[in-house]
């Protein structure tokens, strides 16, 4: 254990901890905008592997890193169409079909992997990106300011989502339609094209989120995502459907598993321990929920399919 | 045929009409898929329904595969039927499978008369454990099912590896240093006999279908059933009826844990190694059923017996995924991808089956004026049960 507590392991967890905070972050940003216009979306893990996949074959076949985080931003779009279909035109129960969206999304990147690549194959993923001068800064330098692309990007995202939510039109629409659609549409809002904006913005970064997870790993394999997806939006609910709150979960969760990926590079646990250490992160979002889960703030409008004149 | 009578025909339309043409738009779908793999879809086609149904042999391999997806389906459905989504199959069949391999482990020597019995009480228990706290974390923490179930599963996972790596490895396997994770042969005494005909048809199978008509019993024969259903349907005014929503809650959980646990003793019992086994990933000995199994629930309209035949067919179709796997070398995970959609749009498509039905009323009511009342009442109305 006195391995782990040493400066440059200590910073080097951080860092990794804030690199893998970020799959969690853009998904559940993605989702917190979806579920304050009042849109559950449980598919969320299934349009990540969906998403990883993607962006995986893709840099696989071409090396283009960035044609990857365009495939997997691609394909979550494309998956945020079909959702928005399925839930607002066809007015489907959110919970089940996001359900339904789960399980297709892992049967078919298990089915694409095993057809179009076979034995799992690594391929050279996200680089590490030096901020100018902020990279140079002497710890802070290391933890913040050498990361990939896409971790920064989820980071930014975090006030940007801010801004969006309250400060536009945009955002206030979709918080009204949200909260209480009928008035909403009473003063001409549009709910479900509304709605349909969120679902596709949010279904784009659960996409991106499962190409940051595969980029940031350089692998592909069945289940890849194990829980990620559902993991975040669990962490939309501890962040009270807020970014800044939902960035402060993701940060748990990343530092949570960069430490238990630490202690496992370092022996410190091993075996069935390593086991034992494996269920954090599941018991974890449990624990989070049992306490969260008195929270009031949900928007009241969430699951529910808007139809005029009720 | 006599006069069409359009309330008769929308009727018929939103009941098994709309289920079909759920599996009928995803098999186009999965065409597509194939073609886009560089498959021949009638040659994969031909081959799963040939991998299915094509001779005693693969009927009975059908039907194995889907006794787990029965089991678990009825859980499934009695936790719908009271309101709560139960995504926790794969933990509940899991903490089933591991109680009950340690019950045999602990006591194998008991008659086998006596330790199969045993040994699916206590992979119940295990089952209703496990589906219980998701109950409870629901009933008095507020806490979402759908997550705490998906959380439990990767828990239970975890604690199979964790048990299958240590302490419940086969003694064998360590001698020998290969260190496969699965236990010993468990006690001959708690083999799941099998059926005669010369299959691999064993005990498991008729357990399922007894299951499925004692939860069948359960639902619509039972104040409890009645009170789960009551409960489901509108919990606010169940409990201002005096019912406690609660308790309904964590009993409807821990009967659909008990079921899926039943299908974890049958799956460690009736494999052909008689042990209980992981392949040390995400998938274990399950085989995704605690999944597949909500997808025939769904498409048996959460009605326990409906269940048994879409069972059948789910469990025939993922015997035929491997069949065409060999043929058109295109992996049986296409059958998970599909089951997927049909989950999309059985759920899809209960809003349509929902305003059709409506329609049908309102023509039959208007026909009856005008027509003659030869058509005994109630003919037309659908078998099933409606979905809440």
């Amino acid at each position: 254990m006195s391995d782990f507590f040493t400066v440059s392991v200590l910073l080097a967890t951080v860092a990794a901890g804030i690199r893998l905070a970020a799959p969690f972050l853009l998904a559940a940003l993605g989702e917190t905008l979806g579920q304050r216009s009042g849109v559950l979306n449980l598919g969320v893990e299934g349009v990540m592997l969906l998403g990883a996949y993607g962006a995986y074959y893709a840099t696989l076949r071409t090396d283009s890193v960035l044609l990857g985080i365009l495939v997997g931003l691609a394909v979550g779009a494309f998956m945020g169409v079909v959702y928005g279909v399925v839930t607002l035109a066809l007015k489907a129960e959110q919970g089940i079909s996001g359900i339904g969206v789960f399980i297709f999304g892992l049967g078919l990147s298990d089915l694409l992997f095993q057809r179009q690549v076979g034995t799992p194959t690594p391929i050279d993923g996200l680089r590490d990106w030096e901020v100018p001068l902020l990279g140079g800064l002497p710890w802070i330098g290391e933890v913040l300011f050498h990361q990939n692309v896409l971790v920064y990007a989820a980071f930014l995202l975090v006030p940007v989502l801010w801004y969006l939510i309250y400060r536009t039109p945009f955002g206030m629409n979709v918080r009204a339609v949200g909260e209480t659609p009928e008035a909403a549409d009473s003063l001409g809002v549009s709910v479900n094209g509304t709605r349909y904006l969120t679902i596709l913005i949010g279904n784009s970064m659960a996409g991106l989120a499962g190409a940051a997870l595969a980029l940031e790993l350089g692998i592909f394999q069945q289940n890849l995502t194990n829980g990620h997806g559902f993991i975040a939006i669990a962490l939309v609910y501890f962040g009270a459907w807020r970014p800044a709150g939902v960035m402060a979960g993701s940060l748990v969760f990343g530092l949570v598993s960069a430490t238990v990926l630490q202690w496992k590079t370092l022996g410190i646990v091993a075996g069935t321990t390593a086991s034992i250490v494996g269920m954090f992160p599941a018991v974890l979002t449990i624990l989070v929920l049992v306490i969260v889960s008195r929270r009031t703030g949900a928007p009241s409008a969430l699951t529910r399919p808007f139809e005029r004149g009720r | 045929m006599p006069s069409l009578n359009r309330g008769r025909f929308l009727a018929r339309l939103s009941g098994p009409g709309v289920l079909v043409g759920a599996v009928l738009a995803a098999a186009v779908i999965g065409a597509v898929m194939l073609l886009a793999l560089d498959a021949n879809p009638l040659a994969g086609y031909g081959a799963l329904v040939a991998g299915a149904f094509g001779g005693g042999k693969n009927l009975a391999d059908s039907a194995l595969k889907a006794m787990p997806l029965l089991l678990v389906g009825v859980g499934i459905t009695i936790a719908f039927r009271a309101g709560v989504i139960n995504i926790g199959g794969e933990g509940q069949i899991i903490a089933g499978a591991i109680l009950s391999t340690l019950f045999v482990l602990g006591f194998p020597d008991i008659p086998r008369f006596l330790l199969i019995p045993l040994a699916i009480l206590v992979g119940a228990v295990g089952g209703a454990f496990w589906g219980g706290m998701a109950g409870a974390l629901k009933a008095y923490a507020g806490v979402n099912e759908i997550l705490s179930t998906i959380m439990l599963n990767l828990v239970a996972v975890q604690i199979l590896n964790l048990l299958l790596r240590g302490p419940l490895m086969d003694p064998g396997e360590i001698e020998r240093g290969s260190r496969i994770p699965h236990t010993e042969r468990l006690s001959g005494n708690a083999d799941l006999p099998i059926l005669p005909g010369g299959t691999r048809l064993h005990l498991g199978v008729v357990i399922a279908v007894l299951m499925a008509v004692a939860c069948y019993y359960l639902l619509f024969r039972t104040t409890q059933g009645l009170r789960l259903r009551a409960v489901g349907h509108n919990p606010h005014a169940s409990r201002y009826a005096g019912m406690s929503v609660e308790r309904s809650v964590v009993l409807a959980f821990m009967y659909s844990g008990a079921m899926c646990g039943i299908a974890g003793v049958t799956l460690v019992f009736g494999s052909l190694g008689h042990r209980l086994a992981t392949d040390g990933g995400a998938t274990t000995f399950t085989g995704a059923a605690g999944f597949n199994g909500i997808v025939a629930a769904l498409f048996g309209g959460l009605h326990p017996l409906w269940t048994i035949p879409a069972s059948f067919l789910f469990g025939s179709l993922l015997v035929g995924a491997n069949a065409m796997q060999r043929a058109v070398q295109v992996p049986a995970a296409l059958i998970l991808a599909l089951n997927g959609l049909v989950v999309v749009f059985v759920v899809a498509s209960m809003q349509a089956r929902a305003r059709l039905s409506a329609a049908a009323a309102l023509l039959r009511a208007e026909e009856g004026l005008s027509s003659d009342p030869a058509a005994p009442a109630g003919e037309t109305e659908s078998v099933r049960e409606a979905p809440p």
